[in-house]
C-alpha cells in the first residue's frame, strides 16, 4: 500500500511460511504496526479509528437485531417493542444501535469539518476524501431506511416524505418522478411492501460502506496521514511509528467517545429520537410537526430553504455532491487554515452556517425561519463556490514551519524567500 | 473526561440559568394555547433514578379501577406485574388477578373449530374493553381511548424557547438526564382538567383540558378531586387526585419502560468502568508519548 | 520512571493496566451478544401449560405442544400397563427413568408415571436418537416390536412405558414435570 519500507521479519517458520503465501501479517504490521504517523497529531484525528468501531458496532447490533426484528407492516412495530420488552438485552441492542447511528454520524462530522480545516482534501488526498464523500452518502442512505424499520409514525412518513422527493422529477419529464416513486413503493403507497425492500436494502448497504471503508483507508496509506500543519512528512523525526503512539491516543479518545455513547444508550435512550416513534404507522394521521432525526436537519433546512419542489431537491443533493469537488474548489497555496489568516474566519462562519441550518431544520418552515434558512443556504453554496477559490487566491498565508518537526519543536518559521517557500506543502513531495 | 469534571458545575449554572428563562411563562395560556407544563419530582428520574415499587402498585390500581375500562394495555402481560423492578406482585396475587380480570383472552380455534373466549393467563396480555379500533370508536362517540403502553414514551414535552437558550436548554437535559417529558405531559393533563376559560368554544361532547393539544379532549376527567380510588392502609400515601395522577403516571412510565431499573443500575457500573478505563488509557498515552516531543 | 529514550517500556504498569482494563470492558461486552439468543422472557412464560384429559377414551392418546415440543399422553390399558410392569429393569437397554419428577431413579414402570395417575403415559414426543417424532400415537399407527412407539428415521422401537427396547436411541423418552390439578387436569411445565 504505502511507500515506506517494510520492516516485517517473521519471527518463527510458521510466520515464515505464512509471509511466503499469503502476506496478511506482514501488511498488518506494515500498515497498522510500524506505520509513519505524523507526530503532531492532534485529537481530532482519532475520529478515523472511532468511525471504524462505530461501523463494526452498528453491523455487531443490526445483525443480532435482524434475529428479532420482523419486516412487515403487522408485525415490524410489535417486534421492536418484543426485543425492548423480552428479548435477552433487548432494550440494551436496540438502543446501542438507535444511538449508534446518531454517534456515527456525530464522529463523522467533526472527521469532516477536521478535513475541511486542515485541507485534507488537498492533493494528493483528493480520491481520499471522495471516497469519503460517498461514505457520508452510503451512511445516509443507510440511516434513513434503517429509520424506516420501527414502523411508527416517524418512520412511517420520514419514508412518505423523503420517497417522494422524487416525484419532483414530474417537472423534468411528466410521469417520470410518480414512476420512480411507486418503483421504490412498489405499490401506490407507503405499505409492508416498501418495509420489505427497505428491510433488505437497510442490511445490504452497511457492507458496501465496509467495502468503500477499505478503500478509504487503502487510499490514506497511500498518501499518507495530513497533519495540523499540513506539511507532509520528510524525514524520519517527523512521524512516530503507529503502534504505540497513535493507537495510544487513539483508544483515549475511543474510551471518552464510548463514555458519551454509553450516557445516552443509558440514561437518555429516547433522547436522540421522537416520541412519535412510539406510536405504530398510520396511513391516515401525519403527526403534526414531523422533523428529520437531527443528523439530516441541516439538509432538510436547504430543501425547504427553496420556493420550487424540484429546485429544492437538487440543492438539497448539491449540498452534498459538491464537497466531492473542493480538492479543485480550493485556490489556496497551503492546506491548513491554520496558517489562514483570511480564510479562517470563512471556515468558522460555514460550521455555524451548518448549525444555524439545523437548527432552522428543526423549525416550521414559515416567517423568519425560511428567511434565514434561505441566507444560511446561500452562504453554505457560496462557500464552496466563491470564497474557496477566491480568497484562496487572494489571501497570503503565514509563514510555515519547515518541517512537522520544527513545528512541534517551535522553531519559527523559516523566512521569506529562503528555505521552503509556502506553497511547497500543496506540492506532493518524495522523501 | 474534561467533560466529566465539568458536569457539576456547569449541570448548576445551566439548571439555574433555564429556571430563569423558563418561569417567565404564565401557568395557564389562553384559550387554544397549551400551558407549559411543568417538570415533576419522579423516583425513576435522573441517573439514580429507580421504580418505586409502593408507588406502582398504587398506580397499577388506579389503571385498573380508572383507566382500564376504556383504555388497553396490551404490550404489557400479566407476567410483567410479577417481575422484578416493577409493581412485583406475588405469582398467586396476579393469577388471581389474571382470573377475575374483567376482559377475556379470545383463543382457538378449539377441538370443535370453534374461536372462544378464555380467562387470561399470566403469559397473557392485559386486555382493554374492546376488540378493536372500530368498536371502541362506535361506543365512545368517535373517540379512540388509545392503548397505554408505550404512552409516556409516545409523548413529550415541547419547549418553545428562543434560538439563544436552545443550546444551554439542550445541554441541560442532556447533562442531567432529563428523560421524563412523557410522564410530566400526562401528570399535567390528568390534573389539568379547568372550566373552559369564557369565550372558548367548546365542541359538543368535548372536555376543556389545559394541557392537550388544542384544549379540547373527548376525555372526560377520569380522576375527581379527592381522588378516584381507596388506598389500602400500607400503600404508602393517602388517596387524592394529584396522588392518584402521579402514581399512574408512573405505573405507565414503568409500563412503557420496564428495563429502567436495570438499565440505571447497568449505568453506574459501565460509566464507573469507563471514567476508570479512560483515566488509565491516558496516563498510559502520556506515559507512551513521555519520550517524544509533540 | 527511567525508560529507554528510544523504545517506550510496554511492561509499564500504567499501560498494562490500562490494556487490561480495556480488554476486561471488550470481553464483558460479549455477553448481552450472546445472551440475546438465549429463550426470551415470552418464551420462559409459556413454560407451563394444562390440558383437559376428559375426551382421551382408554387405549387412546393425544399429542399436545409444549414449548414448541409435541407432548404424547396416552390413557393406557390395563394390558399395556401389565406388560409394561414385567419387565425386568435389568434388560433395559436405559435402566434410568427419565422422569423429572422423580430424577435419578430406576426405569420401573411406577417410576415412569405420576403416583395414582398410572394408567396416564406423559412423555415428550422426541425420539432420543436425533429427535424425529416416533409413530404410535394413533390407531393406524405402526407401534413397532414392543406396542409403544415406532421412530420411522433409525428404527427405534419403545415400548408401552415410553422405554428405548431396540434400535439406536441411548434413552428412554423424556417425561417433563407435570402435576395433575384433577383427575383429568393435568399442567405440563
Amino acid at each position: 500500500m504505502s511507500n515506506h519500507a517494510s520492516t516485517y521479519e517473521p519471527k518463527s517458520a510458521t510466520a515464515k511460511w505464512w509471509d511466503e503465501r499469503l502476506p496478511v501479517p506482514r501488511m498488518m504490521h506494515d500498515q497498522f504496526v510500524d506505520f509513519p504517523t505524523p507526530r503532531n497529531l492532534n485529537y481530532l484525528w482519532t475520529f478515523g479509528g472511532i468511525l471504524t468501531f462505530c461501523l463494526v458496532a452498528q453491523l455487531v447490533t443490526g445483525i443480532v437485531l435482524a434475529m428479532h426484528y420482523v419486516p412487515s407492516a403487522d408485525d415490524a412495530f410489535n417486534s421492536v417493542d418484543h426485543i425492548r420488552r423480552d428479548v435477552n438485552y433487548g432494550w440494551l441492542l436496540q438502543s446501542l444501535h438507535a444511538t449508534g447511528s446518531s454517534m456515527f454520524f456525530l464522529a463523522v462530522y467533526i472527521h469532516t469539518f477536521r478535513g475541511l480545516y486542515y485541507g485534507s482534501y488537498r492533493a494528493p488526498r483528493e480520491i481520499l476524501w471522495i471516497l469519503g464523500v460517498f461514505i457520508l452518502l452510503a451512511m445516509m442512505a443507510t440511516a434513513f431506511l434503517g429509520y424506516s424499520l420501527p414502523w411508527g409514525q416517524m418512520s412511517f412518513w420520514a419514508v412518505t416524505v423523503i420517497t417522494n422527493l422524487f416525484s419532483s422529477l414530474d417537472a423534468v419529464i411528466p410521469g417520470m418522478g410518480t414512476g420512480i416513486v411507486e418503483w421504490l413503493w412498489g405499490g401506490y403507497a407507503v405499505s409492508g411492501t416498501t418495509l420489505n425492500r427497505f428491510f433488505s436494502l437497510h442490511y445490504l448497504l452497511p457492507f458496501v460502506i465496509f467495502g468503500l471503508v477499505i478503500l478509504h483507508i487503502w487510499a490514506l496509506h497511500v498518501a499518507g496521514q495530513n497533519n495540523p500543519t499540513g506539511l507532509n512528512i520528510k524525514t524520519k523525526s517527523d512521524s512516530v511509528p503507529m503502534y504505540p503512539y497513535a493507537v495510544a491516543k487513539d483508544a483515549v479518545a475511543l474510551f471518552a467517545f464510548v463514555f458519551v455513547f454509553a450516557w445516552f444508550v443509558l440514561f437518555l435512550p429516547d433522547y436522540l429520537g421522537h416520541a412519535d416513534n412510539f406510536i405504530e404507522a398510520n396511513p391516515l394521521v401525519t403527526p403534526p410537526h414531523i422533523v428529520p432525526e437531527w443528523y439530516f436537519l441541516p439538509f432538510y433546512a436547504i430543501l425547504r430553504a427553496i420556493p420550487d419542489k424540484l429546485g429544492g431537491v437538487i440543492a438539497m443533493f448539491a449540498a452534498i455532491a459538491i464537497l466531492a469537488f473542493i480538492p479543485w474548489l480550493d485556490r489556496s497555496p497551503v492546506r491548513s487554515t491554520k496558517y489562514r489568516p483570511i480564510y479562517k474566519w470563512f471556515f468558522w462562519l460555514f460550521l455555524f452556517s451548518c448549525l444555524a441550518l439545523g437548527y432552522l431544520g428543526s423549525k416550521p418552515a414559515e416567517g423568519i425561519y425560511v428567511f434565514w434558512a434561505r441566507i444560511f443556504t446561500a452562504y453554505y453554496f457560496a462557500h464552496f463556490l466563491l470564497v474557496m477559490p477566491i480568497v484562496g487566491s487572494i489571501e497570503t498565508p503565514r509563514k510555515l514551519p519547515g518541517s512537522i518537526t520544527d513545528a512541534v519543536l517551535g522553531k519559527s518559521p523559516v523566512r521569506a524567500g529562503g528555505g521552503v517557500p509556502a506553497g511547497a506543502a500543496a506540492a506532493p513531495e518524495d522523501r | 473526561m474534561t467533560a466529566y469534571r465539568t458536569v457539576v458545575p456547569l449541570r448548576s449554572a445551566l439548571a439555574a440559568l433555564a429556571t430563569l428563562v423558563c418561569t417567565g411563562a404564565p401557568a395557564i395560556a389562553a384559550g387554544g394555547e397549551v400551558a407549559h407544563i411543568d417538570r415533576h419530582e419522579w423516583s425513576f428520574a435522573g441517573f439514580g433514578g429507580q421504580y418505586d415499587r409502593n408507588q406502582l402498585r398504587r398506580g397499577f390500581q388506579v389503571y385498573k379501577e380508572v383507566c382500564a375500562s376504556c383504555h388497553a394495555l396490551e404490550r404489557v402481560k400479566f407476567r410483567n406485574l410479577v417481575q422484578k423492578g416493577g409493581p412485583e406482585f406475588d405469582d398467586e396475587a396476579v393469577k388471581a388477578l389474571a382470573a377475575e380480570w374483567p376482559n377475556q383472552i379470545s383463543d382457538g380455534p378449539n377441538d370443535e373449530g370453534a374461536m372462544f373466549e378464555r380467562v387470561p393467563k399470566l403469559s397473557d396480555k392485559i386486555k382493554g374493553p374492546y376488540k378493536n379500533e372500530q368498536e371502541a370508536r362506535s361506543i365512545q362517540n368517535g373517540a379512540y381511548p388509545p392503548d397505554l403502553s408505550l404512552i409516556t414514551r409516545a409523548r413529550s414535552v415541547h419547549n418553545e424557547a428562543s434560538w439563544y437558550i436552545h443550546v444551554p436548554m439542550m445541554m441541560r437535559d442532556i447533562l442531567t438526564g432529563y428523560a421524563e417529558g412523557g410522564a410530566d405531559y400526562m401528570y399535567a393533563l390528568l390534573t389539568g382538567y379547568k372550566e373552559a376559560p369564557e369565550g372558548f368554544h367548546l365542541a359538543e361532547g368535548m372536555n376543556y383540558n389545559a394541557y392537550f393539544p388544542g384544549n379540547q379532549i373527548a376525555m372526560i376527567q377520569p380522576i375527581p378531586e379527592g381522588g378516584a380510588v381507596e388506598y389500602q392502609e400500607n400503600a404508602g400515601a393517602k388517596s387524592s387526585l394529584e396522588q392518584n395522577a402521579k402514581d399512574v403516571t408512573a405505573f405507565l412510565a414503568w409500563a412503557a419502560d420496564p428495563s429502567l431499573n436495570e438499565r440505571k443500575q447497568l449505568g453506574w457500573t459501565v460509566m464507573l468502568y469507563l471514567i476508570i478505563t479512560t483515566l488509565l488509557l491516558y496516563f498510559a498515552k502520556k506515559r507512551i508519548w513521555s519520550r517524544v516531543k509533540h | 520512571m527511567t525508560a529507554d529514550v528510544e523504545e517506550p517500556n510496554r511492561r509499564d504498569i500504567v499501560v498494562v493496566a490500562a490494556s487490561a482494563f480495556a480488554a476486561v470492558g471488550a470481553a464483558s461486552l460479549i455477553w448481552p451478544f450472546v445472551h440475546q439468543m438465549n429463550p426470551d422472557a415470552g418464551a420462559q412464560a409459556l413454560a407451563s401449560a394444562e390440558f383437559d384429559l376428559s375426551p382421551v377414551q382408554e387405549g387412546q392418546a393425544i399429542t399436545v405442544m409444549w414449548r414448541g415440543k409435541p407432548v404424547f399422553i396416552r390413557h393406557r390399558t390395563a394390558a399395556e400397563i401389565e406388560t409394561a410392569k414385567n419387565v425386568p429393569v435389568e434388560e433395559l437397554p436405559d435402566p434410568l427413568s427419565r422422569n423429572e419428577n422423580q430424577p435419578g431413579t430406576p426405569a420401573t414402570d411406577a417410576n415412569r408415571t405420576l403416583e395414582g395417575h398410572e394408567k396416564w403415559l406423559v412423555m415428550v414426543g422426541i425420539c432420543t436418537h436425533l429427535g424425529c417424532i416416533p409413530k404410535g400415537q394413533t390407531l393406524a399407527d405402526a407401534k413397532g416390536d414392543f406396542g409403544g412407539w415406532f421412530c420411522p428415521c433409525h428404527g427405534s422401537h419403545y415400548d408401552t412405558a415410553g422405554r428405548i427396547r431396540k434400535g439406536p436411541a441411548p434413552r428412554n423418552l423424556d417425561i417433563p414435570p407435570y402435576t395433575f390439578l384433577s383427575d383429568t387436569k393435568i399442567r405440563i411445565g
